[in-house]
């Protein structure tokens, strides 16, 4: 049956080898009885059931009834399905390069940097710690107008006028990014670190015997060699931040992604069109939606990537 | 001896003060939730008298240590669960030659793809006609194996020699007793790694707990916090209270293992 | 034959057992969170089982967020409660979706009802039959600080009456700092709190316009009422300056804080407003415009009996159902939780309407209209998005509410399909 079994069948007794081997094949699939029913369960019979629920018009109240694309239809005709579309790439298309100019950045220098080194770290690291839910509201909070607004009032102090930051439609979504961002940068500031220090010190080394500029090393050798680093990074924060809803249902609960859906992001239609309108099937199709761009994202990313 | 450059002093106070501007936001949260009500609006850091009584009257109203177990049960037994299922199922995938082995672990790894978000309503469905709705096992089953743990396993385990594995076999040890007792402990620092990520994802989990628990008496922390603020009208004191008391357990835990759990972080993020 | 026996009595003790067991029937009640009203159930139930001590409820609660979802999900799935509070608005997702069934004419007659309670009451009739009966109502007044008031040379016990009066008072109360950044609102802005209704059903009221037409299912304030009712509201802000919307993140935050003199709010907010101890407020009628026309906004939870009721928990749930919307029961319930008693003779009584809280409450009650919601949230929504293309988007009034009327209307649209 298996390479192994099937070795050692020709070296030793035919019964007692066979039967080991049937023995491993045993407690083998025996090991993975229950994984493979949780992940037929729970995984892969859930997969079909979204794509047969978005052809449907189930609501919770109502049997779900075959209506072919009419969800897809309906959903592609909504304004507010192209504006949640164009929000969910703006959080990927300032998140992910924001976060990752800024983490690398500390990582360089933090790399550098020997005293009070752990405490640093720990500092830039603490916000990946926390809960987004409850970080949401304290931001919440700092964006406040005047009186109690902490960044307005910090503005105000500055003699700069105060800012609407989520009464905007212009302000409001990078203000319901920026918190993402913040409690992010810790862990990819750890990774890019862990990345830095893969890198074999003799090559460094080699470089500035042969009199390279710090600059020129950062180009021709640490860019290259973090390249493994920076495709996990790229691919890990955009697929986070193209599923944003903690903040962004937890920064405006009383019109969540507003003002005038400019912060809303797909998952959180989704979850409106599921558990707000009861619309199961019309939710189901917006699922399945945001299934097809995070696959056409990682594979885009990934394909860039290989290739540069 | 190197002489300390001034772009160095410069980048290191850069650095500090980024740092301190990170944990500003947990600065103020705490500062806060010290303050009472007329204090709220005097935006100073150090509040000018502090006080626990929003703590004592938000923890004993009883529902936030509610909150706080169920958290920690939930985060505690999928933990485990991811523990001992992941590890197995990456030992069998690392360690065992069979025909569809390729296969299953190709399956497995495909559900990364999947976008739990479009899971979620199936879920639903599914938990409302087995009678999951709002219990703990309600909240955790989907949560019990992942295909990162899994392939993270897998990539540690093929690193141990099958030497080490052959002599146990030869000393008689079943299988079951050679991954526990000889593969397991080589690779502790990728289950600490592993248990970590777990532990932080469930703890800190909003999307289906919100959706599948209904009464108050089952909401994980972050959920119970987030009704919770809805509820208190924005009294910021309290909401601040609530948000460090939904905060404070997993930064207190890291100033213990700060170690640990960097050096888990950088394992996970290298290997996965 | 031993061994028969003992079965026998083994059975028989089951029998008995499980009969006893069935002798108190259990019921389950289901409302929102909301600390007092869940204090005064709690007496209301306490009271119920010594009178029928063969009824056991139990109380469950949600936060409002997921109340509808929540409820929605149990009934179907078997679970859930035998007595349900819901808002009127919802009562038809609750018909169609097969979760409440309608009162037994024989328990609660039609006649009666209409003799009793407010005419509001008959939201919740379809046909012939009525889905449930409020315990209390709730209406809308304007609440105002008194502190705030004198600071500003007003009368504190002569509140604004009129529309008129309103913006000058609010204009007498707003304070600016050097900037002109408000830092205490004359009157609040909040969409999102019960500005909606006030627009909706009052202001466009009092501007000569109509809300909707044919049962609430055509909208019909696009026009010169409309219009002035909407920027009348965004005028507080763009023109007079007395109020920013989102200013101390809600409305009510903001007066609670004392750092705003009026605003419009319902019954149940006198328990949150009534831990205020920096300043004394008092409450008045919403204002009238200038020819003297009032309106308000009037609405209520109901109570209403589930379709998983059967048998003699049915029975149980229907007694139950009568004692909640009992003289008594509203008297307890305007006690704990202030809401107005949904029976014209327990609420009207000379004190109640001389009271000086409930007092103005009770007379909005008189010419309060109800708006007959399809999908509360969403034509809330509508609302609130409506006001903010004009206070954020600088867009023109006449173009936001047009877009307004037509989103509610596929709104209502679609309901009705």
């Amino acid at each position: 049956m298996s390479v192994v079994a099937h070795r050692e069948a020709t070296t030793g007794g035919f019964w007692s080898r066979t039967s080991l081997g049937q023995k491993q094949l045993i407690w083998a699939w025996g090991f993975l009885a229950v994984p493979l029913l949780f992940y037929v369960v729970i995984r892969f019979w859930p997969t079909f059931q979204a794509f047969y629920l978005s052809v449907t018009d189930w609501t919770i109240t109502k049997p779900a009834e075959f209506v072919g694309l009419e969800n897809y239809k309906r959903l592609f005709a909504d304004p507010l399905f192209w504006q949640v579309f164009r929000n969910t790439f703006v959080y990927l298309i300032l998140g992910t390069p924001i976060s990752l100019m800024i983490s690398f950045i500390v990582a360089y220098y933090l790399d550098r940097v020997r005293f009070m080194h752990t405490f640093i770290r720990a500092l830039y690291f603490l916000p990946f710690l926390t809960t987004a839910a409850a970080m949401a509201w304290v931001w919440r909070w700092f964006y406040q107008p005047v009186p109690i607004g902490v960044i307005n009032d910090v503005l105000a102090g500055f003699g700069i006028p105060q800012q609407p930051f989520l009464r905007s439609t212009t302000q409001a979504l990078p203000a319901v990014l920026a918190p993402a961002v913040w409690a992010g940068l810790g862990f990819q500031i750890i990774i890019f670190l862990a990345g830095l220090r893969a890198i074999p010190v003799t090559y460094y080394e080699a470089a500035r015997i042969d009199g390279l500029s710090e600059g020129a090393i950062l180009r021709k050798i640490t860019l290259p060699l973090l390249k493994p680093t920076l495709v996990f990074l790229v691919v890990f924060s955009s697929i986070g931040f193209l599923r944003i809803f903690d903040q962004v249902y937890n920064i405006n609960t009383n019109d969540p992604g507003g003002p005038l859906n400019s912060t809303k992001p797909l998952v959180l239609m989704i979850y409106q069109t599921a558990f707000s309108s009861y619309e199961m099937g019309y939710a189901a199709a917006q699922t399945v939606v945001l299934f097809l761009i995070l696959l056409v994202i990682s594979l885009v990313q990934l394909r860039l990537m290989r290739d540069r | 001896m190197p002489r300390v450059r001034p772009g160095r002093i410069i980048a290191w106070t850069l650095l500090f003060i980024g740092g301190v501007i990170m944990v500003t936001p947990l600065l103020f949260m705490l500062s806060t939730s010290l303050k009472d009500a007329s204090q709220v609006y005097d935006l100073r850091i150090i509040p000018a008298a502090p006080t626990f009584d929003n703590y004592i009257e938000i923890l004993s109203d009883g529902r936030f240590t509610r909150w706080f177990v169920n958290s920690m049960i939930v985060a505690i037994i999928v933990t485990l669960s991811n523990v001992f299922f992941d590890s197995l199922v990456g030992y069998t995938l690392a360690k065992f030659r069979f025909r569809g082995r390729y296969i299953v672990f190709v399956a497995i790894l495909s559900t990364l793809m999947i976008p739990t978000e479009m899971l979620v309503l199936p879920w639903y469905l599914m938990a409302s006609q087995f009678g999951w709705l709002d219990s703990y096992w309600g909240i955790m089953f989907p949560g019990m194996m992942t295909a990162f743990g899994t392939f993270l396993m897998k990539q540690f385990f093929e690193g141990i020699p099958n030497d080490f594995l052959e002599a146990a076999r030869i000393d008689g040890l079943n299988e079951f007793a050679i991954w526990w007792k000889i593969a397991m402990p080589l690779v502790t620092p990728a289950l600490s790694a592993l248990a970590i990520f777990t532990f932080l994802g469930n703890w800190t989990a909003f999307f289906w707990p919100l959706i599948v628990t209904t009464s108050a008496e089952l909401y994980t922390l972050p959920v119970g916090l987030s009704s919770f603020a809805v509820e208190q009208s924005i009294q910021w004191e309290k909401i601040m209270t609530g948000a460090s008391i939904a905060t404070l357990p997993t930064l207190i835990i890291f100033l213990f293992l700060q170690r640990y759990i960097v050096r888990g972080v950088m394992l996970a993020g290298l290997k996965g | 034959m031993r061994f028969r026996h003992l079965i026998a009595s083994v059975a028989l003790g089951v029998a008995t057992l499980a009969a006893s067991g069935a002798r108190a029937v259990e019921i389950e009640y289901w409302q929102y969170v909301f600390d007092t009203r869940v204090k005064a159930m709690n007496q209301l139930i306490a009271k119920f089982q010594e009178a029928n001590p063969d009824i056991k409820v139990k109380q469950t609660t949600f936060p409002y967020a997921d109340y509808q979802t929540k409820v929605a999900a149990s009934i179907l799935a078997g679970q859930g409660p035998d007595v349900v509070q819901l808002f009127y608005g919802w009562t038809d997702n609750f018909i169609a979706g097969k979760m409440i069934r309608p009162l037994r004419a024989e328990a609660f007659p039609a006649a009666d009802i209409e003799r009793d309670f407010f005419p509001i009451v008959s939201a919740m009739k379809r046909g012939n039959d009525y889905y449930g009966l409020p315990t209390a109502v709730r209406s809308l007044a304007l609440f105002y600080n008194k502190k705030a008031f004198k600071d500003a040379g007003l009368d504190p016990n002569n509140p604004p009456k009129t529309l008129e009066e309103l913006i000058a008072a609010a204009e007498k109360t707003t304070k600016r700092d050097g900037s002109g950044n408000i830092t205490s609102a004359g009157m609040t802005l909040d969409m999102t709190g019960q500005d909606h209704q006030w627009w909706r059903e009052v202001l466009i009221r009092q501007f000569g316009g109509t809300p909707y037409t044919e049962n609430d299912t055509k909208v019909t304030y696009n026009d010169e009422a409309g219009l002035k009712a909407l920027t009348f509201y965004t005028d507080l802000q763009k023109k007079h300056k007395v109020g920013q919307a989102g200013f101390m993140d809600e409305g009510q935050a903001a007066f609670r804080a004392g750092l705003a003199a009026m605003t419009i709010d319902g019954t149940f907010r006198l328990g949150s407003f009534g831990t205020i101890k920096s300043f004394e407020w008092g409450v008045t009628e919403l204002p009238a415009n200038a020819q003297g026309v009032r309106s308000n906004y009037a609405s209520y939870f109901a109570n209403a009996i589930t379709t998983k009721a059967e048998g003699e928990k049915l029975a149980a749930a229907e007694k139950f159902l009568a004692y909640v919307s009992s003289p008594e029961a509203m008297n307890i319930w305007m006690e704990v939780v202030g809401e107005l008693p949904a029976r014209r003779t327990a609420a009207l009584t000379p004190e109640n309407i001389a009271h000086p809280i409930y007092g103005p409450f009770l007379k909005g009650l008189e010419y309060a209209h109800t708006t007959l919601f399809k999908d509360e949230l969403a034509q809330r929504q509508v609302a609130i998005d409506m006001v903010n293309r004009v206070l954020i988007g600088n867009e023109e009034p006449k173009a936001s509410l047009a877009k307004a009327a037509e989103a509610e209307q596929a709104i209502l649209d679609r309901a009705k399909r």
